[in-house]
């Protein structure tokens, strides 16, 4: 038998069993025994006090995104555990692997609407891949293991594990299981089944105009090298979702870019003209799609993906391919023809160029455009050598559109949720998972504000991370929106910005202030040689939108474009 | 159309809670559901009546083979199953009418479990199409209340209805 311990000690004993080295959280009554036994396990287990628990889950995803473990956050019950809940729901849109472990009031008091009670398993029933209540000492072992079981295999997610105050203090003998007894839940990984892998093979190989698009679920199954071998093979154009951007090289001659709403033209005319789409760990949701039933409507769609309710969920696939992605792809290369794409390819080409001559950084100005900012960063990071963690909203899409990623796993976004306030939390957990990496947040005004605060835990932590601001002093994207379908009634949207780069210095972090294009590169390197955390406060053109834009509901097809620059109208028209 | 669909679960608390958070987040049009213990310790049994196309029910099955407490589903609509469902009906009644009752619940072999000076209470049990058409006969005398315990399903012949299968096995 095990040595005596209480739930407290287990909690931590149990976490050095799953190799967990770092914890974000913030204490309160009901998870103080917790914290009270944090003390004897400080080493190997780093925690990291957070200004707010939202800031907690977002750095447990992050770290999570970064590293490929499992990222662990902790708060006290609720105010403390209902803070954690945007984080979560970011986690579990996103498929990261996070384990939340909150404390509950005590059993006897369940239920009685006590002091800091919330039913936290119920808040985060639907924005959990699992939850917990632990209630008897006894089941706390079990509870945890199962969580980092469920929250790291098959389609990864966040798990919450709330334990009553009294099973963190009553004492048993402990010993970790070995082994997880779950009936209902085996994330053994398949290839998906052999007929359906040939008759995706023969429609790939019949195809004139193939396409794939990547998603997130090519990272999360390593299953890049794969992915480029098929798009190699076959010569298929290679478009991606906003998650599956750096899943495939940017800069590779086959690669589109990231589709749908702000996706580029010729991308999204690619995914409106193929005949055959290869959708690969995508959820194909509606930012990417637009209407679904106009979605890639001349392809038969080919759909692999490891969660069965996945496919078939917003589209009709021809081919559903239920699997890993990996070993999916490994059974599906050596079928798959060899293949030139010449005709597809010119058309591509040619709508591109299109596309090129009304890129925002050919045309001139002296404006200091967003697109500018994210091709510079791209630039002076050796071309991409860093890992961007971005916030939401039209900074988030000029970065997806004007950085290209070469780099696996080089971008950290909130994707499914769209979380304002992710990127500075979620960086802190990403420079923690990567400590040699050059970390770059790139947030708005707006969402920056939304946790600002964890610049403390920066600077406590001595994070080296460099944060750039796209301040245009609205909340950019629903104003875009306002612009676009509520005939510019800015109802909510102009920001009243505080002075950001005092903000970073009262916090005690490095920052410049830059409102002309040609100080861009100068401030950017300056970041870069600083030793410590460093703010940039780029303030930008406040009336710059995010072109193309597909509106809600309508098709791919149905773009506003970027505007055609005046001198290449004028020799078009002559 | 409306499909028929056994789920097995494990017999925890909060289980029905999750699967009903599913239908309501899910947006699914679940008719009924019905829910109690299985031949296996520790392992409920839940029949539901969900009405969809092709893929909003298989969207319900592997949504909910997604829930963690969940250990097998299986859609049975187009296999032999017998299908019964319980109804109790308290039908008003008097000396007049109530032989005319009685031979009613005699020709659709269901039985009567209580009775009042001016009430019946009726229990009928068998497949919903039967229930249904003694219901309306029985709307005639009118129904003061009526319980029903919603569809139950089992699969006919020697296999059994989970067919051993768990899960993603």
């Amino acid at each position: 038998m095990g040595e005596k311990k209480n739930g407290a000690q287990i909690v931590w004993e149990s976490l050095l069993q799953e190799g967990v080295e770092v914890v974000f959280g913030l204490p309160g009554g009901a998870i103080l025994p917790v914290y009270d036994a944090l003390a004897k396990y400080q080493y190997p287990i780093h925690h990291v006090l957070v200004t707010h628990e939202q800031g907690a889950s977002h750095m447990a995803d992050g770290y999570a995104r970064a590293t490929g473990r499992v990222g662990v956050c902790m708060a006290t019950s609720g105010p403390g555990a209902t803070n954690l809940t945007t984080g979560l729901a970011t986690a579990n849109m996103d498929s990261s692997a996070v384990v939340a472990i909150t404390g509950q009031v005590a059993t006897s008091l369940l239920g009685r609407d006590g002091f800091q009670e919330a039913d936290v398993q119920g808040v985060t029933l639907p924005i959990t891949k699992h939850n917990y209540l632990v209630t008897n000492i006894r089941e706390l072992p079990d509870a945890i293991k199962e969580a980092f079981y469920i929250a790291r295999t098959g389609r990864p997610g966040p798990v919450l594990v709330d334990i009553c105050k009294d099973a963190q203090q009553a004492e048993m003998e402990f010993e970790y299981p070995e082994t997880v007894n779950l009936q209902g839940y085996n994330p053994a990984l398949s290839a998906a089944d052999a007929d359906a892998t040939a008759r995706a093979a023969r429609l790939i190989n019949d195809a004139e105009r193939p396409l794939i698009v990547a998603g997130q679920g090519v990272s999360i199954a390593h299953a890049e090298a794969e992915l480029r071998q098929l798009a190699e093979k076959a010569n298929i154009p290679v478009a991606t979702s906003l998650l599956g951007i750096s899943t495939f090289p940017e800069t590779h001659p086959l690669s589109v870019g990231m589709g749908g709403m702000h996706g580029e033209a010729f991308t999204n005319y690619a995914l409106q003209e193929c005949d055959v789409l290869v959708a690969i760990g995508a959820r194909l949701d509606d930012r990417l799609t637009g209407a679904f039933s106009t979605f890639a409507s001349k392809a038969k769609i080919i759909h692999i993906d490891l969660d069965p309710s996945e496919v078939g969920k917003n589209l009709t696939i021809d081919t559903p391919l239920v699997g890993d992605a990996l070993l999916t792809l490994r059974e599906l290369l050596p079928l798959v023809d060899i293949n030139e794409h010449q005709a597809w390819l010119a058309q591509i080409a040619q709508w591109k160029t299109d596309t090129d001559q009304r890129d925002l950084l050919a045309q001139e100005t002296d404006d200091l455009v967003p697109p500018f900012i994210m091709r510079q960063l791209w630039h002076l990071t050796n071309e991409g050598d860093c890992t961007v963690v971005s916030d939401v909203g039209q900074h988030q899409m000029w970065e997806a559109q004007y950085f290209l990623h070469t780099k696996q796993r080089s971008l950290v976004t909130s994707g499914g949720l769209g979380t304002m306030g992710f990127a500075l939390p979620a960086a802190i957990g990403v420079q923690i998972g990567r400590p040699n990496e050059e970390v770059w947040v790139v947030a708005g005004d707006g969402g920056f504000q939304m946790t600002m605060a964890e610049l403390s835990t920066v600077v406590a932590e001595g994070l080296p991370i460099k944060i750039s601001i796209i301040n245009n002093g609205y909340l950019g994207m629903v104003r875009q929106w306002q612009d676009v379908f509520y005939d510019k009634r800015y109802a909510g949207t102009p920001l009243f910005n505080p002075n950001f780069t005092k903000i970073a210095e009262a916090y005690g972090v490095a920052a410049l202030a830059v409102n002309r294009k040609e100080d861009v590169a100068s401030a950017i390197r300056q970041a870069q040689t600083h030793k410590g955390p460093f703010l940039i406060d780029f303030q930008v053109n406040p009336f710059a939108n995010v072109f193309p834009m597909v509106a809600p509901g309508k098709s791919n097809a149905d773009m506003i474009r970027r505007p055609m620059p005046a001198t290449i109208e004028d020799a078009t028209e002559a | 159309m409306k499909h028929t669909v056994i789920a097995w679960m494990e017999d925890k608390p909060g289980v029905l809670n999750r699967v009903a958070g599913l239908f309501r987040r899910r947006n699914f049009n679940i008719e009924s559901l019905t829910v109690g213990h299985s031949e296996t310790r520790g392992i409920s049994r839940m029949t539901f009546v969900v009405d969809g196309d092709e893929r909003q029910v298989r969207q319900v099955e592997t949504q909910l083979g997604k829930l963690i407490n969940v250990t097998a589903i299986r859609d049975v609509t187009r296999e032999p199953t017998v299908v019964r469902e319980l109804v109790l009906a308290k039908v008003s009644a008097n000396s007049a009418n109530r032989s005319e009752i009685l031979q009613l619940v005699d020709i659709y072999r269901a039985s009567i479990v209580d009775v009042a000076m001016d009430s019946l209470v009726i229990q009928i049990t068998g497949p919903e199409e039967r229930v249904n058409s003694l219901i309306s006969l029985l709307q005639t005398f009118g129904i003061k209340e009526m319980v029903r315990t919603g569809r139950v399903a089992m699969v006919r012949g020697n296999g059994h209805s989970a067919n051993g299968r768990h899960l993603e096995d």
